[in-house]
């Protein structure tokens, strides 16, 4: 264990814990926007997105890497969003990189806030250690997913649209990140749109290199 | 009973309203009493463990639906805000350069009382710890239909003025037997542009607590603001905006650049 800490919001000692806000991006990968760029124009959108399109993760969805996450009975399976994450220090600067699954409901449709399918309890997986962001390369990272131990996805953060700083500086033009506050840098679909699910039963590892394995097995139960 | 958290002599403290004045509650300075123009206003919010969940409804008066040429929605219309957009009473609020039409939101923001999950409607007010004023400012300028309303019009720092007082929930019950029982209004530089009544809600505070508990848990300190009415217009630097609700509050914020 390193005796490095240079940030007093990250025990280095401890398991990770979102300590602020956990905002995400959406449409961030080359592939995924490509996909729906030919509908872009149409309604309801009327347009391509110019600012980056965010959404917040609520505290009530912080689920720690080994713990289960309960799918609602009303559906059949999960998309599973497999993050590369920043964690801000002081001065909106980030300091660290932390594994993030962000499990929805599948939703097709981009219009409206995505509450009702992305902050259903659980539905976040968190990985247990943060990384020093000097460790790391952030906009080469390579996540592997695997669904009951065989790889489905493969997501590159070198195929992103906007790399990680200039995600952040054009978030920044008009929020503030808070230190402990976490951004999502966006998860890749497949090459047909869709995510990669999970089902009632189905364990979910999400990898790279220098990170704890985050995984989380689903569950049902939930009403 | 009123409740506000304020800046004083080099500290944060909290205070109750009492007679016109604030009263401080705590060691060292418990007994105090203080003016109101004496002080910072911060967030009437104590501090909670994890990140703080704001929901925030769009399109929840059918009067404002209307003006905003939508119909009104089948279910709640909601987003999420940060906590850092949260700034106290007669505060500033940054108005971009250039754009052209930034307009408030007053809003009746209930904060959430005892851990609440799976709740229903006939409960629902066993869950509210008090209620407060929000002014949820949008620019409209930066409106894109994805994840509308998106974060660069919503989720601006400074964009959310919230107090000046946290009132228990029962004194709104008791006295006005319900929150859909409050006038509201929004005067700027003294003239009245917004006037409505919580009565008009679309999705009214219970079915909103029902509805969000139903698949999230709410913390204490959670909160819910409710939407806002009919009446919003462009305000510009220098221009005071005055949110109030009836029995809870007047919340005072002032545009700058």
């Amino acid at each position: 264990m390193s005796k490095m800490n240079p940030h007093p919001s990250l025990n280095s000692d401890a398991r990770y814990w979102p300590q602020g806000t956990v905002y995400g991006a959406l449409l961030n990968f080359q592939q995924e926007w490509n996909l729906r760029a030919p509908q872009m124009s149409e309604a309801p959108h009327k347009g391509a997105p110019k600012a980056p399109v965010l959404f917040i993760k609520t505290a009530n969805t912080f689920t720690a890497s080994g713990d289960s996450i309960a799918i609602p009975s009303a559906v059949a399976d999960v998309d599973i969003g497999a993050n590369l994450a920043w964690v801000f220090g002081a001065d909106a600067k980030p300091v660290a990189c932390v594994l993030v699954n962000d499990v929805s409901i599948p939703h097709e449709s981009y219009y409206r806030p995505p509450v009702k399918f992305k902050c259903v309890d659980g539905f976040m997986g968190i990985g247990s250690n943060a990384r020093d962001i000097a460790q790391v390369k952030t906009d080469s990272v390579v996540l592997t997913v695997k669904v009951n131990g065989k790889e489905v996805q493969r997501v590159n953060y070198t195929d992103t649209v906007r790399k990680s700083h200039t995600l952040l500086s054009d978030i920044s033009e008009f929020m503030t990140f808070q230190e402990g506050d976490v951004l999502l840098l966006g998860s890749d679909c497949l090459p047909d749109g869709k995510r990669p699910r999970a089902k009632v039963g189905d364990m979910v590892e999400i990898s790279a290199e220098g990170f704890d394995t985050l995984v989380n097995t689903f569950v049902g139960g939930a009403a | 009973m009123k409740h506000a958290r304020i800046a004083w002599a080099g500290a944060i403290h909290e205070a109750v309203e009492s007679d016109g004045e604030l009263l401080l509650t705590r060691s060292p300075w418990a007994g105090k009493r203080l003016k109101l123009d004496e002080v910072v206003w911060l967030p009437p919010l104590a501090p909670v463990p994890q990140a703080r969940t704001i929901l925030a409804l769009g399109l929840n008066y059918a009067d404002h639906a209307k003006e905003l040429a939508f119909k009104a929605p089948e279910e709640p219309l909601v987003f999420v805000k940060g906590e850092a957009s949260l700034i106290g009473h007669k505060a500033i609020t940054r108005r971009p350069q250039g754009v052209t039409y930034m307009h408030y939101e007053c809003e009746l923001a209930v904060v959430i009382g005892r851990t609440a999950k799976n709740v229903k409607k006939e409960n629902a007010y066993d869950y509210v710890g008090g209620y407060t004023v929000a002014n949820d400012y949008a620019i409209r300028d930066y409106l894109e239909n994805w994840y509308r309303p998106n974060f660069r019009v919503k989720n601006r720092d400074t964009c959310t003025p919230i107090g000046p007082w946290l009132v228990d929930a029962k004194d709104i019950h008791d006295k006005y037997g319900s929150p859909q029982n409050l006038s509201l209004q929004t005067t700027v530089n003294g003239k009245v542009t917004q006037s409505g009544h919580t009565r008009d809600m679309i999705f009214d505070v219970p079915t909103l607590i029902e509805y969000f508990s139903a698949f999230m848990t709410l913390q204490p300190g959670d909160l819910i603001l409710t939407g806002t009415p009919d009446g919003v217009v462009n305000c510009d630097v220098g221009d005071e905006i005055v949110t109030s609700i009836e029995g809870v509050g007047e919340l005072i914020n002032t545009l700058g650049d």
